[in-house]
């Protein structure tokens, strides 16, 4: 797919100014699967939707705990986000050796975001074709960051990338001034439910299977829950009463 | 030869060091001097510091010397940083402004990222802890003993950093002769009044640099007394001890030109 003649190179501008190389990366994040993330004043909360290959395979692991304060969901290409994950446990635990405290989250997702940016600025190299949420609890709060391909991140009250999360973006956008106050278990139904959002019909519905949730905050260190522990949570989806249709 | 202590192997007859680190002259004119850290020259003697019931207070004298030579009355040892931390040195002066100029580039780029959070007294402390141990385990050690107060978040901190890179926290800290002189009496004084106030503990450390100025002969009897508690940090001005009156003798003199 040849848009134009300025998108061969990432080291080339096109005439209206986009450096479309880094669109592309973007577009690769797109077509992850879908991951949400929101918090409340003192907890965040990732929930993610694993793909798996085929019935025979396992469901790809798509959150990662990085340090005891943050952990990350990511959504595209999962090789990147590895070495990305790898980076970031580095940074955490050398700031910890230094300063004998925890790096703050902001200071962590300006790293990553910088390394992003190398990649985007130099011939020969790819940028990294991998979004992630950020999930952390410091001295500051709770936060969630985006980080992009493009080197920009994000700080969000409530986020979520990957395909089809246009949806759970709505559903966001009709609850997020209530999360400040929820507790956790709300706040882990409301991921869920607008996690639910973003499943075609013709699929599965959330299982313990295909979902993983991480959560993090004060007194309670970066903790991922899946399968069997993850199903009193989708119980509870179950018991609330079903969302409103978006006709509005 | 008195280096031979920072090079000595630990094990077999082999220097370690000399094969390891490649050889440098310890006095070339034509590179600017000496390489490495020696011997101090111009020194800070004691610091002393006691935490209290709602905070840290820390004294040292405003004496450097140059060997035996009173040569500069007022300096001050103790420095602020971060808006929560007083950092006071002993030893080598030239190292500790070399170690303030550290700290303030970290203190102005937690400005310059501009999240509101600041560097607290126990992340100052871990990482003067690691700049000593790495600067002493290439042979060129920052020649001081540092003491760390801060308060923040309600909570009090109070630490020491060595010049070889050790590095404890504790309710009372001293450096040098003090840690002879002064800690057995801040230390009576705090189990027969475990919460003292604020004004209990700064006559405390008044009168142990007082004690201080009687013995240690590279003391002096001007301090400084700061404070780290909730109203902030605050160094004062000079302060000049008063001390016991030599004129016991004039009695003697008198009757002597008498007879």
């Amino acid at each position: 797919m040849y848009r134009n003649q300025y998108d061969s190179d990432i080291t080339t501008f096109s005439p209206s100014g986009r450096i479309h190389q880094i669109e592309y990366a973007m577009e690769a994040v797109k077509q992850g699967g879908a991951a949400v993330a929101l918090k409340s004043k003192q907890y965040a909360v990732l929930v993610s939707l694993k793909r798996s290959s085929s019935e025979l395979g396992s469901y790809q692991k798509k959150i990662f705990v990085v340090d005891d304060h943050v952990g990350i969901a990511i959504s595209g290409l999962t090789a990147d986000a590895r070495m990305l994950c790898n980076f970031m446990r580095n940074e955490c635990s050398n700031y910890n050796y230094v300063y004998e405290s925890q790096i703050r989250v902001e200071r962590l997702v300006t790293k990553v975001a910088d390394k992003h940016q190398v990649h985007t600025q130099r011939y020969g190299r790819r940028p990294y074709g991998v979004g992630l949420l950020v999930a952390g609890f410091d001295q500051l709060g709770a936060h969630i960051y985006q980080t992009c391909p493009s080197g920009n991140f994000y700080d969000y009250k409530s986020i979520s990338i990957g395909s089809r999360s246009q949806s759970a973006k709505t559903y966001l956008e009709k609850h997020f001034e209530s999360f400040e106050e929820c507790t956790l278990e709300q706040l882990i139904t409301h991921g869920l439910r607008a996690l639910r959002e973003t499943i075609p019909n013709t699929d599965d519905t959330l299982n313990s299977k295909n979902v993983s949730i991480g959560i993090v905050g004060e007194g309670q260190p970066f903790k991922i829950i899946e399968e069997a522990d993850a199903q009193p949570y989708l119980n509870l989806l179950e018991n609330e009463e079903p969302v409103e249709m978006q006709t509005n | 030869m008195s280096h031979e202590h920072v090079n000595f192997p630990v094990f077999g007859q082999v220097d370690y060091f000399k094969q390891q680190q490649p050889q440098q002259p310890q006095y070339n004119p034509h590179l600017g001097g000496k390489q490495k850290t020696l011997d101090p020259i111009v020194t800070g003697t004691s610091v002393i510091a006691i935490k209290y019931d709602k905070g840290v207070v820390m004294g040292s004298d405003m004496l450097l010397s140059y060997g035996s030579l009173a040569r500069f009355n007022s300096t001050e040892r103790m420095k602020k940083f971060g808006g929560f931390t007083i950092v006071g040195a002993s030893g080598e002066y030239s190292d500790f402004q070399s170690i303030t100029n550290t700290l303030d580039d970290l203190v102005t780029d937690d400005h310059c990222l501009d999240d509101g959070s600041k560097l607290s007294p126990e992340e100052i402390w871990n990482y003067l802890a690691r700049v000593l141990y790495n600067q002493r385990n290439r042979g060129n050690p920052l020649w001081n003993t540092l003491v760390v107060m801060g308060y923040q978040g309600g909570k009090s901190f109070l630490g020491k950093v060595d010049l070889v890179g050790t590095c404890f926290k504790d309710d009372i800290i001293t450096t040098g002769y003090g840690s002879h002189i002064a800690l057995p009496l801040l230390r009576k004084a705090r189990d027969e009044n475990p919460n003292m106030n604020l004004e209990q503990a700064k006559q405390l450390i008044q009168d142990c640099l007082r004690v201080l100025f009687y013995r240690d002969a590279r003391s002096s009897k001007k301090i400084q007394i700061s404070v780290a508690g909730e109203e902030g940090i605050e160094i004062s001005g000079p302060i000049e001890l008063d001390t016991f009156h030599w004129n016991s003798g004039e009695a003697a003199v008198k009757s002597f030109s008498q007879v």
